[in-house]
């Protein structure tokens, strides 16, 4: 403790976990997010209240807007539930964008394979050849840990660039289209390989409910079952294993399959759904902004819906304060980092609150 | 193959390996003391613009590499008063802080894209600097090179030597033992990762300054991550960051050369070699499971809050 | 083909008077037309993205509208998304300027028949979707040529990004022309497996100086690897850009993408609602690709490179014509036969003279 300040605020620990600010502690983020952003938007010389309705309303105010929410956030949503799993049981997959990609690789090979199979069933393979993929790249490092106990962080990392360049080779050499005049990408798939869309007119496919679908998996098995209870006391005790019943390498290879898995499967449903084709465009950091959400949504599945969303929203108003703003990508991208500051930074009043120190005067 | 070729392939290895070990060292002291920032990437974005800015203003190099530092050191300010004083989860915030600096670090950059500046010169000490094969290596770096080194062993020194270093890694090992004997352990962290934010700044300073002396956006195009998955790679000692970076900086010049011999792999395959190889050295170098154990900082990632 | 820097609303103003305009909707004067544009990289990358906003701006200048622009677009998911908003938010010309862009411009194109797209690099087009791209390998069978003079080992590095027919034919321009002047020249090639690294393109660089070559070609964006070639006293082209501040010494030319008077001319056909579907594929005589100055080279190379770059322009000289040996030496265009555009686009060997590998 620094003695001898003036007037200053001390942190202090509450005796439990405050439920009005588990839910309070966002609301101040987002207002605090606004106000900086009004002031930043008044320094480049733009009406604050205009600019902050394009960012963070206008994107939901349209049905197709609103559907793009979903669209961009079910990826996300789909690797952090995943995620937040695995972090819950400190095993640091920070490798999710590479297990993406071999989903989508392993979706896409057997949409390639069946191209002029017209029927559904297709698109049904895809769905446990991306989950397949994924966990496969997952259990590299697993195995690797365990084997040879090399640290999942840098293993799980490495992987993700040679799983961008088997993605590379793949479209510039043996599934590179063959009518494509050589460009790098495979041939779209056929109309059977590609997720069912589900509300004419928008973009939701099968996809975003899967990725709901998952959330209430991921929420029944946190909160009713026998191993949700033992990954809830890891979280509160990081070290106790060994007390909830669990050996590492169970732990290892639950986290790094069901990550992966899960991220595979997110790979799938993009290839499969909004873009038809395997090209090397397909990773665009999903894996590692899926990072932030896990713990955006406090490793809750739900929370992670949540923070997928958001996350979700301000890559669309980024896009929406380009086109109706003239803001540089730059200015979107800061935006989105105060946010995310922010609603980092209010959880401590979750766990904390704030006193006041008037020196002079002794502290209650 | 003649000593020209061999001194000029042992120079590509240098300036690739350098911007790496710069960050993977102030990473490394930063971890130490148990604070994980993954906002490396940031980090060097904004430290490589910074130093381009002032060397490309003022002309001078020198204050454009100290801006550098300082830039990177306020970038971790930001993450160390997030994680430190407000308990922010270490891991998003350090993603959240490379999102903020790839952004900052363009707004920053905007008026600077397309300008050259001159290369940071090569230290010339008249006689050695010209001997065979040493001489360009040993006598003709530029200044940051030889602060890389500098830097690394003189982390060791301090980490393993000295009072201080002792203390740091008892924070970081047990941030709650270390409190209790009476050690500042907030302002101890907030200083590693100062110190690791100022490291990454001077990588990035390196890309602009020296390795490619000019700004274009994002132009550090991944070597954060690389110098984060170094500190894990050295298990936390700066001897194997030594070996580390310069195995994947290596490896990456290597990989043009078995490239260009045509041996009818594909040049996709080729490139997975610095990833492929590091894993593998990793394995052969964990399998030692206690000696790892006792370097990881146990306290790697925890917030800290001392009650009352 | 560029049009004159003049007053659009007078022009406007002209073409109303003499009735030769059809109806134009919502497009009635020049300051309330909108033209956007979407960026696969930044701005700031001073390099393919840059590039094409220099042409926005120019566009901007000369017909004096405010344009839109989305710049870091992924080629994936997130391209049909920004591409719909710019035609919902009223843009009547929308250029989507990378290859990965071209399915969802033509998905959106479909849904929005009064809009008018612009795609480069692509091959699919419609009524309300055009296509547009240079010919840059004119400029590299000229760097070809200077090369061919130029180089003392007779050996050119040559640093690719990813194998698409568009590096390959550069290359293989490049050793024609080459080979025009020094039959034995001989291309080493490096791909770095990415558009932008400058770290990595200096490497590659470095790399293949080392090899023995000591002229430096390039189909990356940045000026790292010029930067290379003027530390060591060697020579190199530039690429996208003029690129001459970084390389003072070292560049002997560059070509330069030009996109200002496409993008002008585009513009204005859509705001005179003349605008008709196209496949443009500029060269030299279009005025869409520039070749900077020729410096750091004798005089006669100069004039030979100008004699060079005159009759391409000119018609006299075809790049692609036969007999042209594959890399195994085997004969791939006969003596007589030109290859056509679609032959060229789709190109997917090497020729001979070029070392190294493709995927296949």
């Amino acid at each position: 403790m620094v003695r001898g300040w003036p007037m200053h605020l001390e942190i202090v620990a509450r005796g439990e976990r405050s439920k009005l600010w588990t839910y309070l502690s966002p609301v101040l983020a987002i207002v605090l997010t606004l106000v900086t952003a009004a002031i930043l938007f008044l320094l480049l010389g733009k009406d604050p209240m205009t600019a902050l309705k394009v960012m963070w309303l206008d994107p939901l105010l349209t049905k197709r807007g609103f559907a793009e929410l979903f669209v961009k956030g079910a990826p996300l949503v789909l690797i952090a539930v995943g995620l937040a799993l695995g972090f819950r049981a400190n095993v640091w997959n920070i490798g999710a964008e590479g297990q993406f990609i071999m989903g989508a690789i392993f979706a896409s090979g057997v949409a390639l394979a069946f191209h002029d199979v017209t029927a559904w069933p297709v698109w049904l393979a895809m769905i446990p050849a991306g989950i397949l993929g994924g966990a496969f790249w997952g259990a590299i490092p697993a195995f690797l840990k365990l084997r040879f106990n090399a640290n999942e962080i840098l293993t799980s990392l490495m992987l993700t660039y040679v799983a961008t360049l088997i993605l590379l080779y793949l479209v510039v050499g043996p599934w590179k289209d063959p009518e494509g005049y050589g460009f790098p990408q495979s041939r779209m798939f056929g109309d059977s390989a590609n997720s069912p869309r589900v509300i004419p007119g928008t973009r939701i496919h099968v996809g975003v409910f899967a990725a709901l679908a998952v959330v209430g998996i991921g929420w029944f098995v946190l909160s009713k079952s026998l191993l949700g209870f033992k990954l809830k006391v890891l979280g509160h005790a990081p070290r106790a294993a060994a007390y909830a019943g669990f050996s590492t390498g169970q732990l290892t290879w639950l986290s790094l399959l069901v990550g992966g898995g899960l991220a595979g499967l997110a790979g799938m449903f993009e290839v499969a759904g909004p873009i038809g084709q395997l090209t090397p465009a397909l990773p665009t950091g999903y894996g590692f902004t899926a990072i932030i959400v896990a713990f955006l949504g406090r490793l809750h599945p739900v929370g992670v819906l949540f923070g997928g969303l958001v996350l979700a929203l301000s890559y669309l108003g980024g896009e929406k304060a380009q086109i109706l703003l003239g803001l540089p990508a730059a200015v979107t991208k800061i935006n989105q980092g105060i946010l995310l500051f922010y609603l980092l930074a209010c959880d401590l009043f979750i766990r904390y609150r704030l006193r006041l120190v008037v020196p002079g005067r002794k502290a209650a | 193959m003649d000593s020209a070729i061999l001194v000029s392939i042992l120079l590509s290895i240098v300036s690739a390996s350098t911007p790496l070990l710069l960050a993977a060292t102030g990473e490394l002291v930063t971890e130490r003391s148990g604070l994980l920032n993954l906002g490396v990437e940031g980090m060097m974005l904004v430290g490589s613009v910074v130093g381009f800015a002032v060397t490309y203003s003022t002309g001078s190099a020198l204050l454009g590499v100290v801006a550098a530092a300082l830039g990177g050191a306020a970038m971790a300010l930001v993450f160390s008063f997030l994680t430190l004083t407000l308990l922010a989860n270490q891991v998003a915030t350090g993603l959240a802080l490379t999102i903020f600096g790839i952004g900052l670090a363009a707004m920053m950059g905007a008026g600077f894209v397309g300008h050259p500046v001159p290369k940071l010169p090569g230290l010339h000490i008249p006689g050695l600097s010209e001997l065979p094969v040493v001489g360009p290596l040993l006598f003709g770096q530029d200044a940051l090179v030889y602060f890389s080194f500098l830097a690394l062993f003189g982390t060791t020194w301090f980490l393993f030597h000295t009072h201080g270093g002792l203390v740091l890694r008892a924070v970081g090992d047990s941030h709650d033992a270390a409190h209790a004997i009476g050690y500042p352990v907030i302002r101890i962290r907030y200083a590693a990762a100062l110190f690791g934010g100022a490291m990454s700044g001077l990588a990035g300073a390196y890309l602009s300054l020296s390795y490619t002396p000019m700004w274009a956006e994002d132009m550090t195009a991944g070597r954060g991550w690389i110098a984060l998955a170094l500190v894990v790679f050295a298990t936390w000692r700066p001897g194997r960051l030594l070996l580390g970076a310069y195995l994947f900086g290596g490896i990456t010049i290597l990989q043009f050369h078995v490239q260009t011999l045509g041996i009818g792999v594909p040049a996709q395959l080729v490139s997975m070699l610095p990833y492929l190889a590091t894993i593998v050295v990793l394995c052969i170098i964990s399998t030692d499971r206690g000696r790892i154990r006792l370097n990881a900082p146990a306290c790697l990632g925890r917030p800290f809050h001392a009650a009352g | 083909m560029l049009i004159k820097r003049r007053s659009f609303t007078k022009g406007l103003g002209l073409g109303l008077a003499a009735g030769a305009l059809p109806l134009l909707g919502r497009t009635a004067s020049a300051s309330d037309f909108k033209a956007g544009y979407i960026y696969v990289g930044p701005i700031g990358d001073h390099g393919w993205s840059y590039q094409h906003d220099q042409g926005r701006l120019a566009a901007d200048k000369a017909l004096g509208i405010t344009s839109t622009y989305v710049e870091k677009v992924p080629e994936g998911a997130d391209a049909e998304r920004v591409i719909r908003e710019l035609a919902e938010t009223g843009h009547g010309i929308i250029f989507t300027t990378s290859f990965g862009f071209m399915d969802p411009t033509l998905k959106v194109a479909r849904d929005y028949p009064e809009v008018k797209f612009e795609h480069a690099t692509g091959y699919k087009r419609a009524d309300n979707l055009a296509t547009y791209n240079i010919r840059f390998y004119e400029a590299r069978y000229i760097q070809g040529v200077i090369a061919g003079r130029m180089s003392k080992s007779g050996v050119v590095g040559y640093i690719g990004s990813i194998p698409i027919p568009e590096v390959i034919m550069g290359m293989n321009a490049f050793i024609l022309g080459m080979r025009s002047v020094n039959p034995q020249g001989r291309i080493k090639q490096v791909f770095i497996n990415s558009w932008y690294d400058p770290g990595k393109e200096a490497d590659a660089a470095k790399a293949l100086l080392d090899q023995g070559a000591d002229i430096i070609a390039q189909h990356t964006d940045s000026p790292a690897p010029l930067q290379v070639a003027e530390e060591r006293g060697l020579k190199g082209f530039g690429q996208a850009s003029d690129m001459i501040k970084f390389a003072p010494n070292a560049q002997l030319t560059s070509a330069v993408d030009f996109w200002d008077g496409y993008y002008t001319e585009r513009t204005k056909a859509a705001m005179e609602g003349t605008w008709q579907s196209h496949d443009v594929w500029g060269g030299l005589k279009s005025g869409m690709l520039h070749m900077a100055p020729y410096l750091n080279m004798p005089d006669d190379v100069k004039q030979m490179a100008m004699a060079a770059e005159a009759d391409i322009r000119d018609g006299k000289l075809t790049i692609f014509k036969g007999p042209i040996n594959a890399q195994d030496g085997s004969p791939k265009v006969a003596a007589g036969e030109t290859l056509d555009d679609g032959a060229i686009a789709g190109m997917d060997w090497l020729a001979e003279g070029v070392e190294g590998d493709l995927p296949n």
